[in-house]
Order: structure tokens, then sequence, then C-alpha cells
């Protein structure tokens, strides 16, 4: 099994990732999908550590679970208080702010 | 024979000395330290303090840090190596350009802790009495009436504050991700916290935190495939992998234009400011005043030192891309400025505008390019700031009265306050005597110098276009009559007055007599370690 194909997967996760925050409307699945984003860095830095012979894509994965865990207390706050307000996690019905 | 033998025992039995680990210098990172070491206790003050206590002892302990990372920071600067020096095994590198972004983050940081701790232009702060309250509810009224305020505030903004400091020092992209996260997470609650018109803040907020989001995955995945690319995250490692490596030039491009998007998206520019106008109005002004001063300034301290020091050699590839990102900058921000009802929404605009300006610095790649964008970061930083504090002072009976007609005739009602936002407009416009003019001037001249004249041409017509919408204001404020039930002029306390007249002295010093400071942005370039 080449390391390629590890690549390959995680470009293929990022782009779905990646559709997702732009074509989902709620706000906790397009969250969801920007985490599936990290992980497919993670992928990436872990197969990349693979290829090089070093270990320090595997550290640097580590630091991006710490960060997106601290991004998800953040965020998951911010949706929750909105959520709270409008009774809807709905991306489209925040629209107040405009031109 | 038999003494020699235990002789040797002897030798093997001794304990091997232990390898001599020796602390990192840290000599250098002193403001850092102290900022994040103060952020860490204003935590512990939320926690322990009682109620009534805690604005008091929050203000003063971010006036102090500020004043103590300032210190260290001069005494650092009177005997710092002129080359600069890398400092935490090399992840940091605190030279010139890094000394002159700390001390234009620490200045400006002041002026929006005093914007943050005023209580005088709305009663008890322009922050929420606590954030779990929900918008329209009897209990929302009566904290609009109140004079409690989330506290909280203070400790993000010292957290945001080292993130930023930490991001234009980083010296490796993983700890400049890392600081990219530890000065946005902040930002992110800071913009919910309103006290009043909180469906906006708090709609500002999710906006800015799930793009906010989406660009640092972009960023993120730029790194792994520079990590891919040059087997390091170390900027210097990068270049020189860049100058000869066996792997495929498309990691190397595809990495950087990955990068470089999440970075230019921190920094408002071009086709990626989306989230700017929106958040900007409405995040609570003091908070509008931080992000659109030290985001900017941070944001292009990594983005100049990327450029420069990690993807300098490869800039023949790139810089045609850059040109066209400053260009779509500059157009919108000064076309969609025009068409704008909301002063803030305005600013933000212009903001963008300034953005393709700073970007045209930033591609210059040389040492003018370099120092002429400091310079003209610390002179966009204060005039904002001011701006911003002027912006808080117009209120009516239902908070700041942001939309434009409600500034008519502003002049006969408070010619002092029409009068210092007048000089402020014209600071961001860029007329002489003001200190946008210089910052213009120096930025341009290096863009002219290394090549790019085209460039500065069409930056000249957006300064043009985006003049107009700046006097437009000013038409209104002198030449209109106000509105019979128009909004008032708040008397501001000492905190915001301060603010808005430090903004105020530095716009009108720099325009005057800009050299000392342009002695101090030109004084050095990045080490490269």
């Amino acid at each position: 099994m080449t390391p390629t194909y590890y690549l390959l997967l995680s470009a293929l996760l990022f782009t779905i990732g990646a559709v997702g925050v732009l074509v989902r409307r709620n706000a906790i699945v397009v969250f969801m999908c920007v985490e599936l984003m990290l992980n497919a860095v993670n992928l990436s830095l872990v197969t990349f550590a693979r290829i090089n012979g070093s270990l320090n894509g595997q550290i640097m994965a580590f630091f991006v679970m710490v960060v997106a865990a601290a991004e998800v207390v953040v965020g998951l706050a911010i949706i929750m208080s909105i959520f709270r307000t409008r009774r809807t996690a709905s991306v489209d019905d925040s629209n107040l702010l405009k031109y | 024979m038999s003494v020699m033998t235990s002789v040797l025992v002897l030798a093997q039995a001794q304990p091997a000395q232990p390898a001599k680990i020796e602390a990192p210098p840290i000599g250098a990172i002193w403001p850092i330290l102290i900022v994040l070491g103060a952020a860490c206790l204003s935590v512990l003050f939320e926690a322990l303090l009682p109620r009534h206590l805690r604005w008091p002892a929050q203000v003063a302990l971010a006036l102090l840090t500020l004043a103590a990372a300032a210190v260290k920071l001069v005494t650092y600067v009177s005997d710092a190596p002129a080359a600069g020096e890398t400092a935490m095994f090399g992840t940091l590198a605190v030279d010139r350009p890094t000394l002159f972004l700390w001390g234009t983050l620490l200045a400006l940081t002041l002026g929006a802790v005093l914007l943050i701790a005023d209580r005088s232009v709305e009663p008890g702060g322009a922050f929420v009495a606590s954030a779990a309250i929900r918008p329209g509810t009897v209990q929302d009224r009566a904290q609009v009436a109140s004079t409690g305020m989330q506290t909280e505030v203070f400790p993000l903004t010292l957290f945001a504050l080292g993130g930023m400091m930490t991001f234009c020092a980083a010296n490796d992209l993983l700890t400049m991700f890392v600081a990219l996260e530890v000065l946005s997470l902040p930002l992110y609650l800071m913009c919910g916290l309103a006290r009043r018109r909180r469906l906006l803040s708090q709609e500002s907020a999710v906006k800015y935190f799930l793009l906010g989001a989406f660009a640092s995955a972009f960023f993120l995945y730029g790194v792994a495939l520079l990590y891919g690319y040059a087997g390091s995250v170390r900027l210097s490692d990068i270049a020189a992998s860049a100058a000869g490596s066996d792997r495929s030039d498309t990691l190397l491009f595809a990495g950087m234009g990955l990068l470089v998007v999440g970075l230019l998206f921190k920094a408002s520019v071009g086709p990626f400011h989306t989230w700017t106008p929106d958040v900007y109005q409405g995040a609570p002004t003091p908070v509008t005043a931080f992000m659109a001063a030290c985001t900017k300034v941070a944001a292009f301290g990594g983005i100049l030192r990327v450029l420069q020091v990690a993807f300098g050699s490869t800039q023949w590839e790139w810089r045609g891309v850059l040109w066209g990102v400053a260009i779509v900058s500059m157009l919108i921000g000064a076309v969609l400025g025009l068409t704008q009802t909301d002063v803030k929404r305005m600013i933000a605009y212009s903001s963008v505008a300034h953005a393709g300006f700073l970007l045209i610095g930033a591609i210059a790649l040389t040492d003018k390019g370099l120092s002429g964008t400091l310079f003209y970061l610390l002179t966009y930083g204060f005039t904002t700031l001011a701006a911003f504090g002027v912006i808080s002072l117009v209120r009516d009976s239902s908070g700041e009265a942001t939309h434009l007609s409600q500034w008519a005739g502003l002049a006969k009602r408070s010619p002092l306050v029409a009068g210092v936002f007048t000089f402020l407009l014209l600071a961001l416009a860029g007329i002489p005597l003001t200190s946008g003019f210089v910052g213009k001037f120096v930025v341009f001249q290096a863009a002219v110098a290394s090549g790019m004249a085209p460039l500065v041409v069409i930056a000249l017509i957006a300064s043009a276009v985006a003049a107009f919408f700046y006097l437009r204001v000013i038409v209104l404020m002198y030449f209109s009559e106000p509105a019979a039930d128009g909004p008032s002029v708040t008397v501001p306390g000492a905190f915001t007055t301060a603010a808005i007249t430090l903004g105020v002295i530095v716009t009108l010093l720099l325009g005057v007599a800009p050299a000392f400071a342009l002695d101090w942005a030109g004084s050095g370039v990045f080490a490269i370690h």
C-alpha cells in the first residue's frame, strides 16, 4: 500500500468537508464539516510523516487535535447562544446583517 | 595492576554526569510571557473575585500588563542584536520587524482596552451583563438598564493580544497556526457580547466563527502540504527546499496557495473579505476597534514574514496572482464602500481597500516595501481605532446611531466630534498632513521601485474612489440640516477621551513628523534562521 493513496483519501475528505461547509444549512453540520477538514489534514500530516521518515508530522497532528477541541468549545457556545435565541441553528435564518 | 583495576572499576561505577540542558533564553520574549501570564491571572480574577471588584481589578490588571510588557520591550530593544535572534528553540524569531509590530500591537491594544473599559458612554459599558441571557426576554431588558458587565472580555482581550504577538513572531508554520487560533477564538466570543442589538451581535459571532474556522482549515491544509514538500515547517527550511528539492512543485504551490488564503482571510483582503462588513457592524464597537486595528497588524505581520522568508525565492511564480488579489481587494473596498449606508460597514469596506494597499507593500518584497508596510500598519491602526471610538459616541435612545442619515448635520450639534471625525476620515483617504498620506506614499514608492507601477496607478484610482465616500460623510456632517429627532453626541468619560486623543495625536504626529517612526520601521529586516 503506497502512502500516496492516503494522501488522495485525505484530499477527498478535505474536499467533502469543504463542499459540506458551502452547501449545508445547519450550523452544527457546517461545523462538523470543518472538523472533517481538520481531520483530513491530520491524515495528510501523518502520511507525510511516514513519507519523510520523521515524527514531526505526527506531533503536529496532536497539536491540531488540541486546537480543534478548543475550537469546538468556543463554536458550540456561540451556536448554542444563537440557537436559544432563534430556536433554529440554520445559517440561512441569520440574515439581519447585510448590505 | 590490582590498583589500576580497582581505579577502573571505580571510574566505571561513577554515575554519568547528566547532560546539562540549556534553558532557552527568554529575554527576548518577555512581552509575550507577560501578556499570556496576565491573561491566565485575569481568568483567575473572574473565578475568585466578588462581582463588584472585577471591573476595577481587570482594568487595572490589563493596563498594568500593557505597561509592563512595553517596559520589557523597550529595555530589550535598546540592546537587542541588530540581526535579530530566535527564542523557544527557533520557533519564535525576535527581529526588528517583530519588535516594531509588538510595539504597535501593545500601543493599539492600550487604546482598545480603554474603549472596552469605558462605562461612561453607555452606562455599564458596551458589553452584555451576562452572555447567557436570551435576547428579547424580560431579563434582557433588565440587563440593558443595569450597569453589570461581562468582564470576561478583559482576559479574552489579553489572550487575543498574546496570540497576535506570537503570530507576528512565529518562525514556523505550526507555531503560526496555534497563534492564529489563540488570537481568533477570543475574538469570536468577544463579537457576541454586545449589550444592545444582541441578535446582530450573536449573528456576527456565528458568521465570524464559521468562516474563520473554514479559513483556518485551509491554512492548516497548506501547512500539511508544505510539510510534505519540505519535510519541515520551519520557514527557512521551506525556503531552502524551494531553492532545490526533488519533490513536486505542485505540493509547494498548492500548499502556499491554501496557506495564503487562510492568511488573507484574517487580514480581510480582497475576495476573502466577506465576513468583514457583517462582523464589523454586528460586534460591539470597542471590539470592532480592537479587531480592525490589531488583527490587521498581526495578519499582515504574518503575511510579510511568510512571503519574504519562506517564499521569497519563488516570487516570480506567485507574484502575479497576488497582484490580482490586491487589485480585486482595492476595487471591492472602494466600489462597495460607495454604496454603504451604515458608518461601521463603510469603515469595514474602507479596511478592505486598505488591505489591498497593504498587500501592495507586502508583495514588493524589498526592504523598503517591508518598512513601508510596517509604517502603514502603524498609521492605519491608530486612525481606525480613533474612528471607531468616535462612532461609539453618536447615539440615540436605542444605542449607537450608525446609519449615515442619522449623522446629517452633526457638525451643528457637536463641532468638536464632527471635526475629529473629519480629520480621521481625511487620514483614511490619505490627504497630506495626516499619517495616511505618508503611509500611502512610502508603500507606493516602494512598489514603484520594485517594478509595480501599473499596480500603483490602479491603487491611486482606488484611493480617489474611496476618497469620495469619505468626503460624502464629511459633506453630510457639515452641509445637511440635522434631523429633529436625530442622535445626540455623548460626552465621553476619561477612558474613551484618552483612546480617541491617542489615535488623533498619533495620526497627526505621523503625518507631520513621520521620520522617527519611519526610521524605526526601517531599522532591520526579518531574521532568517
